[in-house]
Order: C-alpha cells, then structure tokens, then sequence
C-alpha cells in the first residue's frame, strides 16, 4: 500500500443556490480543487463523487458519467464512480479514492461531493431525507430524520446528564465557527436563547437543533505522497481511512444512544495511524443534530459517555479549546448539502492544516473527519496529517 | 411512495435457535444461515424505549402532526418504531402498550390508505 495524500481542494459556498444547477455546483468546486493542486483535467486517472439522491432532489441519476462530462472530461473517457452512503457518501468517496491510490490503480484522482436539495419542497426533502434510515420500518411509521435524532437525545438524557442548555451550546458554538467561514450557509452568530425560543421540530429538537437544508460541493484531489511535491509543498498526508456499519434501523441498535460504527470506525483509523487521542488537534464530526455532535466526540472516544455536554458548555470544543471541533461552523452552520458534507470535512482539516483557515485558524496538525450516514449505518472516519 | 411494498405478507419470526424477530428476516444474523425460522404470533405488548412528538414531517404525515414516534421493546424482545395513539404529554419513557391495527397514512387524499401497527398505552 502505498502513502497518500491530499494536494488540493475546493468548496462552493454552502446555501441556497437558486441560480446555479446541480452541474454548476460540482464543475466550480472541480476547477477550485484543479486550481489549488496544480493539475489539470489532462492529469486525472479517475473520479469519484459522493452523492446521496439526486434521483430524487434533481430526477437524475448516472451521476458520475454526467460529472465527468461536464467537468470536461468526457473526451479522455477516464472511469468515473458515483459512490452512495446518504449523508457519508462524500466521506465514502474520499475513502474510494485513497484505497484507489494507496493501492497503485490509479495516481491522480478527485474525490468529490455534490448535492442540490433545494429545487423540491421542504416536506418532500423531509421525506427523502428519511430514506437514509430503513423506509419499510421506520419511514412507513411517519419516522423523520430530525424524529430518530430526538429518539436518540430523548434516550441520551434519560440516561445521562446532559441538560437541554448544553445541547443548545452545540449550535452557539458551530454559528460562532461559522461566522467566520467564508462559505458557510449562516455565518450570523446566535444564543442558547435563539436555540430554546425556536419551534419544535421532533421534542426535544428545535429548529437550531438540526442541520439546514443545502445546495453545494466540494472536491478534493488525491495523489500517491511521493508524487506529491511534483504539484505542492503543502501537501497534506492520510493517516487513516476507516469506514464501519451497523444496523440500518435506529430501534435495532445494541444501544440507542451509542453509535457503535462511530466506535469502531474511530477505533480503527487510531490503529492504522498508530496515534492516541492525545494526537488529534482538531475534529469536524458529523453535527447534522446538536444530539450528534454529542455521541460522536463520545463515540470516537474523546471523552466518557455523558460527559460531551458539560464540556462543550465549558468552551472545550471551541476555537480556543482543548480540542475544537466542528471549526468550519459544522452541519449546523456551514450547512448540510448530504453527499458533499464529507468532502467538506476533508477540506476544512486540509485548509487548517496550511494555515489558511484565516478568522477560525486552530493550531493544528494533526486531525479527524467523522461522516455519517443515516442515524449511524455507514460511519467513515479519517485522519489527516501535516 | 408506491404501496405495493406494503401489500406483502408480514410474518412475525420466531427462529428455533432461540431468537424473535420483527421485522421478519429470512436469515438469522446471529448463525447467519437461514436455519429453522417459523412464524410466531407476539402477544402485542411492550415497553417504550425512546420517543419523540414529531412537530414537523413529510407530505404523507403532515396533517396528523404533532404525533408521538416511539421505539417499543415487545415483552418478547423484537424493537420496532411505531406510532403511539396517546397524547404528546401522555407519553413517557417505560410506558406499556400493546399493538393495535390503524391506519398510518394516505396516498393524498383519493389515494391508497396504508393500514399497519401502533401502539395505545396498558390501561
């Protein structure tokens, strides 16, 4: 296996892009990553993009053909994969991509994101969106995703110490993150007031409890670590890349509140890099609901189960904290387009580890993206290294 | 979403290992063979685990909003996520209920009713 790394990377804003379609979005982040690497279209052996449903939000499949056609690629017929997950399907594909080069197939290739989700209603949204989690037997009972987050919140603060105050800390802090992202879909900072005065969407969850609903994408551009000075002094290099699954239905988990795959994809990328918590100066975790970033600082075992409120609330997980998580404002604020999410993570680590992350620069290293899907069937986890 | 899938027959599984299922599955996940799965009746009654009143759904449940989604342990073992017919403040952690047949949603207004399982609390 050979060592990896990532030269390049490019990200549209995240929100509601009215006037840009579905191709657009991805042929912009394309030629930002292109441009960040150095490379051009001529140098690509093969792409992978992460999308979760854009048979449904825009009615068109065959999406990895279509991207790479547009992209200009089209004329040097190079394979080009769309890779599914629901919401970690950006992060699967990132994964596809460095198994693609550490295994010597292929040399160059862009690991991509991209979804469109704003062109359907908000009810019809709500509905796909719940086709992450098993339609059959959770979706026919009315079950939405915001409703099996609450499940898991509702259980979580039976069980364990976490008042409805530190919940909302999650969303302050991912909005005081995201206030200064360039490309975040809200950069206007709130209160755990904001948060409590919001209406109800699934009890316990507000409205500021859950991740928007997003156009946008994003690219990476991966490469074997030794042909990587041929392109960027600033190459960063994969330490890990993990993935894990679980049961596709919440009510069949061994425990409702823990998201095991969380465990053992965390567990898995500490072994293949060798490092310990201690090594970890950053994380972007999978916030889609406040609930989440919770078990996931939990779950990928940076604290004890029951303890991730508190020290969120203590400032912990903030720019300024032992360990800042979510600086790119997360789900919450930077927004959630589902199959580019996991992509963004890897750009956001990326941009923090050059130092060019500018107004939410962390002093960083070393650090891990997390991306889930659904309620915690699919959980890829990566770690990145300066 | 078409109804079709629905139509289907819906056994409830009772594998001679010693293990019930619901939903049924055609293969054991714990000997991962298909092995000597039969069809069992539950007794209908269990416990609540977690829930959660849905504020906001899909087109399909939008009008019967708010409503109370609970994971519900049957006494037999089997998780399932069900509706419980009770009132967003009857609802509570550890609450009994047994199953009922209601309708859960509409294809639209003229369209086809999905009829299945929710739960109402013990008396």
């Amino acid at each position: 296996m050979r060592d990896v790394a990532v030269i390049g990377i490019g990200c549209t804003e995240f929100g509601e892009h009215w006037g840009t379609s579905f191709r657009d979005l991805f042929v912009k982040a394309g030629a930002l990553a292109l441009e960040d690497a150095g490379v051009t279209g001529e140098n690509i052996d093969a792409l992978y993009v992460g999308n979760m449903s854009a048979g449904r939000f825009v009615e068109q499949e065959h999406i990895g053909a279509l991207i790479a056609d547009y992209a200009g690629l089209a004329s040097n017929n190079i394979p080009s994969t769309r890779v599914e997950a629901a919401c970690a399907s950006g992060g699967l594909a990132f994964r596809q991509a460095v198994i693609a080069v550490a295994s010597g197939m292929e040399d160059i290739v862009v690991a991509a994101g991209v979804e469109k989700m704003t062109d359907v209603g908000t009810g019809a949204s709500v509905d796909m969106l719940a086709s992450a989690a098993d339609r059959e037997w959770e979706g026919f009972a009315g079950a939405t995703f915001p409703g099996l987050y609450a499940m898991i919140a509702n259980d979580y603060m039976h069980r364990y110490p976490l008042t409805r105050e530190q919940l909302a800390q999650v969303a302050v802090k991912n909005h005081e993150n995201g206030a200064r992202n360039p490309i975040a879909q809200f950069r206007n900072r709130i209160t755990v007031d904001t948060v409590l005065s919001s209406s109800l969407v699934a009890d316990p969850l507000r409205l500021f409890d859950c991740s928007p609903i997003t156009d946008g994408a994003a690219a990476v551009v991966v490469v074997p670590l030794e042909r990587a000075r041929e392109f960027t002094d600033s190459a960063v290099r994969v330490l890990a890349s993990a993935q894990a699954s679980d049961t596709i239905s919440l009510h069949d988990r061994r425990d409702i509140s823990t998201l095991d795959a969380s465990v053992a994809a965390g567990k898995r990328a500490f072994a293949q890099a060798g490092l310990t918590h201690k090594d970890i100066d950053m994380l972007e975790v999978h916030d889609c609901f406040t609930i989440a970033e919770i078990c996931a600082i939990e779950d990928l075992g940076f604290c004890k189960k029951g303890e991730a409120g508190r020290l969120t609330a203590e400032g912990a997980t903030a720019l300024g904290g032992e360990i800042p998580v979510n600086t790119s404002g997360g789900l919450k604020a930077c927004g959630h387009p589902v199959g580019a999410t996991g992509i963004k993570q890897i750009c956001e680590i990326v941009s923090q580890l050059r130092g060019e992350a500018g107004a939410r620069q962390v002093d960083a290293e070393i650090g891990m993206a997390h991306n889930v899907g659904g309620t915690g069937a699919t959980v890829v986890v990566h770690i990145l290294g300066a | 979403m078409s109804v079709s899938r629905f139509w289907r027959k819906i056994p409830q599984r009772y594998n001679l290992v010693g293990r019930y299922f619901f939903p049924p599955r055609s293969l054991c996940p714990d000997c991962r063979r298909s092995g000597k799965i039969v069809d069992h009746k539950f007794t209908g009654e269990g416990t609540v685990v977690t829930y959660t009143v849905i504020r906001s759904a899909s087109d399909q449940f939008e009008h019967t909003t708010p409503y109370v989604l609970a994971v519900v342990e049957l006494d037999e073992g089997p998780r399932l996520t069900t509706q419980v017919a009770c009132t967003p403040e009857e609802a509570t952690i550890g609450m009994r209920v047994r199953s009922v047949f209601r309708r859960v949603a509409a294809d639209g207004e003229s369209g086809t009713i999905h009829y299945g399982t929710k739960f109402v609390p013990v008396e």
